[in-house]
C-alpha cells in the first residue's frame, strides 16, 4: 500500500503464501477468480471488441439488411463533421469547467474548511454536499431543472439581489449543466480530501504555523505538497467519472436547445438511437473509450497496485 | 480493527481539534474566534446553495398546482402521494428497480468477495496484471460501452431480458468492487487463517469463518455503494429494457411526464421524492454505523 490514505490497507499487507506451489495448486488457488473473469470478459472486453469492430462498419438500427466494412470512413466524417466536433469541444469544456475547476476546486475548499468549522456546521456542510450525491442523477437532473429555469429558484435568488435574470437553460446551457454537476458531484472529491487531510501530519502544519507561516502558505507549501498524490487520483477519477456523465444532461437539455449542450455521449446516443447510425455512433463511443483509456493509464501510473 | 480504520477522516478531525482548541488557548484565542465564524459562515452560505435547488422537490411535491416554479404551497396536500402510490406508477418501477439492482448487487459482492481472496492472499505471475487490468477497467467510460452491449445483445436476442441486465449491471460494477473488496481484505491479518489452516480449514472455510467477519464493514461499504449507484443508473436499464412493466425507477422517473399527464408536475415530484428515499435511509444507515462515503473515499486509492 503506497498511497497515504488507504485505511483498510494500514494494518500492514498481509504476509502472503510463502510461493513455490507446483502450477497445478496455484490453477485451484484461482479458481475464486473464474466467475468474474467470465462476467468481465463476457460483458464488458466483448463489448469493447465488439465496438472496435462496429466502428469500421456502416451498421444501422433498422432497415440495412448488410453491414458493410467501411474502413475509417466513421471516423472522417467524424472529424469532419461539425456537430461532433462540436460535441468534442463542449465536453472538454464540461470535464474542465464541471470536474478539474468545479468540483476539484470546491471539493478541497470544503474539505480544508470543514475542519476547521465548528461540529454541527461540519456535519450539517457534509451532510447537504452528500444529499446531492446521493440522489439519483435523473431526479438531480429534474432539480436542476426546475433550479435553473426561467421561473425557477436561482433567477428568484438573482431577482431578489437586484441582479438580472437570465433563461439560463437557453442561453447558457452548458454552463448550466457544468454548474449541476458540480452541485451533484463535489461531494466525492470533498470525502476524498476529506480523507487525505486527516493523514497531514499535525506536527508538520504546526511547526510551519511557529515559524509564522500564514494560512496561505501552510496551505500552498505545506499541506498540498503533502497530499498531491490525492489530488492527482481525484482529478483521473473525477474526469473519468464526468467524462461519461449522460442523465444529468439529457434529463435536464437533452443536449439542447440545438446542439448547445451536447456533450460527447448525449451526442453518440442520438446518432446511434435516434438516427439509427449504430455504427457512427459506435465510431464516437471508440472516441469516448480511448479518451477514457488514456486518462485511465495516467491514473494507472498515479496509483502503484503495490510495491513488490 | 477494520472497524476503527474505516474513519480516518472522523477521528482525525476531532485529534486535530484537540491539539489546536489547546494551543489557542494560550496566545491565540482572540484571532482564532473570528477566523472560525468565518469559516461558519461560509459553509452555511455554501450549504444554503446546495439545498436550495432540493427545495423546489419537497414543495412541489405537497402543492396542488405545481409547476417548475419555487413557489409555496397552498394550501399543503398530500395528493400527489395519493395519486402515484399505485402499482403501476410507483409499485411495480420499485420493485423493478429492487430486482435489477439487489440482484446485481448481490451477484457482484459474491463475486468480488471471491475473487479478492486469491487477489489479497497469493503471490503469482498473473496477480499484477489482473489488478492492473482490473484498475484500468474502472476508469472506462460505461456510456461508451452501451451501444456496442446494445448492438451485442440485440444479435443474441438478450434485449428487455431483465436477468441480462442484471449480469451487464453486475460485470459494470465489478471491477471498483474487486478493488475495494481486496484493499478491505488485505487489512485483515494472515495470521488469524494460519491457525484455522492448521485446524485444517480448506481456503474457501476460512474465507467464509475467519476473514469475512473481520471485514464485514467493508462488505458492508461496498455493497451499499453498489446498490446505491445502481439505483440511480439510468443509461443501463434505459438502452437494455424495452417493455414498460420491466422498467426500473430510474427510467419510469424518466418517462414520468410523458407516460402520465403532462402536467402533473407536483406528482413527479412525489414520485421523485418516494424513488429517492430509499437510498438515502441505506446511506444515513451507512454513516450511522460505519462513516459513510468518508470510508469509500479513503479505500478507494489503494
Amino acid at each position: 500500500m503506497k498511497s497515504a490514505a488507504a485505511p483498510a490497507g494500514h494494518a500492514g499487507a498481509p504476509a502472503r503464501g510463502s510461493g513455490g506451489h507446483p502450477a497445478g495448486s496455484s490453477l485451484l488457488r484461482g479458481l475464486p477468480l473464474l466467475p468474474s473473469l467470465v462476467l468481465l470478459a463476457v460483458f464488458l472486453a466483448g463489448p469493447i471488441v465488439y465496438c472496435v469492430y462496429d466502428a469500421f462498419t456502416d451498421a444501422q438500427l433498422t432497415g440495412a439488411a448488410q453491414t458493410h466494412f467501411v474502413g475509417l470512413a466513421n471516423f472522417t466524417r467524424a472529424f469532419g463533421d461539425p456537430d461532433f466536433l462540436n460535441a468534442l469541444w463542449l465536453t472538454m469544456v464540461f470535464v474542465v469547467g464541471s470536474a478539474v475547476v468545479g468540483q476539484n476546486t470546491l471539493g478541497l475548499a470544503l474539505a480544508v474548511l470543514t475542519e476547521k468549522a465548528t461540529r454541527p456546521v461540519r456535519s450539517l456542510t457534509n451532510g447537504v454536499v452528500i444529499a446531492a450525491w446521493v440522489l439519483p442523477e435523473i431526479v438531480a437532473g429534474y432539480l436542476m431543472y426546475a433550479f435553473f429555469y426561467q421561473q425557477g429558484a436561482l433567477n428568484d435568488v438573482l431577482g431578489a439581489l437586484g441582479l438580472p435574470r437570465q433563461n439560463w437553460l437557453y442561453t447558457l446551457p452548458i454552463l448550466a449543466v457544468c454548474l449541476a454537476n458540480v452541485w451533484r458531484g463535489t461531494a466525492f472529491s470533498m470525502m476524498v480530501y476529506s480523507a487525505a487531510l486527516g493523514e497531514v501530519p499535525r506536527e508538520l502544519v504546526e511547526a510551519a504555523e511557529m515559524d509564522g507561516a500564514g494560512v496561505w502558505h501552510r496551505l500552498w507549501h505545506v499541506t498540498l505538497p503533502v497530499i498531491r498524490r490525492s489530488i492527482m487520483t481525484n482529478l483521473m477519477l473525477i474526469t473519468l467519472q464526468t467524462l461519461s456523465v449522460f442523465g444529468l444532461i439529457y434529463a435536464m437539455t437533452r443536449g439542447g436547445p440545438g446542439n448547445k449542450s451536447q456533450t460527447l455521449p448525449v451526442f453518440m446516443y442520438q446518432q446511434a438511437f435516434q438516427n439509427s447510425l449504430i455504427g457512427y455512433g459506435t465510431a464516437i463511443a471508440l472516441v469516448l473509450l480511448v479518451v477514457g483509456a488514456l486518462f485511465s493509464v495516467v491514473y494507472l501510473k498515479l496509483l502503484k497496485v503495490e510495491e513488490d | 480493527m477494520a472497524t476503527t480504520d474505516l474513519r480516518p477522516a472522523a477521528t482525525a478531525g476531532t485529534g486535530g481539534r484537540g491539539l489546536r482548541s489547546a494551543s489557542a488557548a494560550g496566545s491565540g484565542r482572540r484571532r482564532v474566534r473570528p477566523a472560525r465564524i468565518a469559516v461558519n459562515v461560509v459553509l452555511l452560505a455554501v450549504c444554503l446553495a446546495f439545498v436550495l435547488p432540493l427545495a423546489w422537490m419537497v414543495l412541489a411535491s405537497i402543492s396542488s398546482t405545481a409547476s417548475f416554479e419555487l413557489t409555496l404551497p397552498s394550501p399543503p396536500t398530500l395528493d400527489n402521494f395519493h395519486a402515484i402510490l399505485n402499482t403501476d406508477t410507483t409499485f411495480r418501477p420499485l420493485l423493478n428497480g429492487l430486482l435489477l439492482c439487489g440482484g446485481a448487487t448481490l451477484l457482484c459482492v459474491v463475486v468480488s468477495i471471491l475473487a479478492a481472496y486469491p487477489l489479497s492472499r497469493y503471490r503469482s505471475r498473473l496477480r499484477r496484471p489482473f489488478l492492473y487490468t482490473v484498475l484500468f477497467t474502472t476508469g472506462l467510460p460505461i456510456t461508451a460501452v452501451m451501444i456496442p452491449v446494445y448492438s451485442m445483445f440485440v444479435q443474441v436476442d438478450l434485449i428487455d431480458s431483465m436477468g441480462a441486465t442484471v449480469l451487464f449491471l453486475t460485470a459494470s460494477a465489478l471491477p471498483i468492487a474487486i478493488w475495494l473488496m481486496k484493499n478491505f481484505m488485505d487489512g485483515v491479518p494472515i495470521v488469524l487463517e494460519e491457525a484455522a489452516r492448521i485446524d485444517g480449514a480448506n481456503a474457501m472455510q476460512s474465507l467464509a469463518r475467519v476473514v469475512l467477519p473481520l471485514m464485514w464493514p467493508g462488505v458492508i461499504v461496498v455493497t451499499v455503494f453498489t446498490f446505491i449507484s445502481m439505483w440511480g443508473n439510468f443509461f443501463v436499464p434505459f438502452v437494455l429494457l424495452l417493455s414498460p412493466e420491466k422498467l426500473p425507477a430510474s427510467v419510469s422517473v424518466f418517462t414520468f411526464l410523458s407516460a402520465h399527464d403532462q402536467t402533473q408536475y407536483g406528482q413527479l415530484a412525489a414520485f421523485s421524492i418516494v424513488y429517492t428515499l430509499p437510498v438515502v435511509m441505506l446511506y444515513l444507515l451507512l454513516t450511522r454505523k460505519l462513516g459513510g462515503g468518508f470510508a469509500l473515499g479513503g479505500a478507494l486509492k489503494g
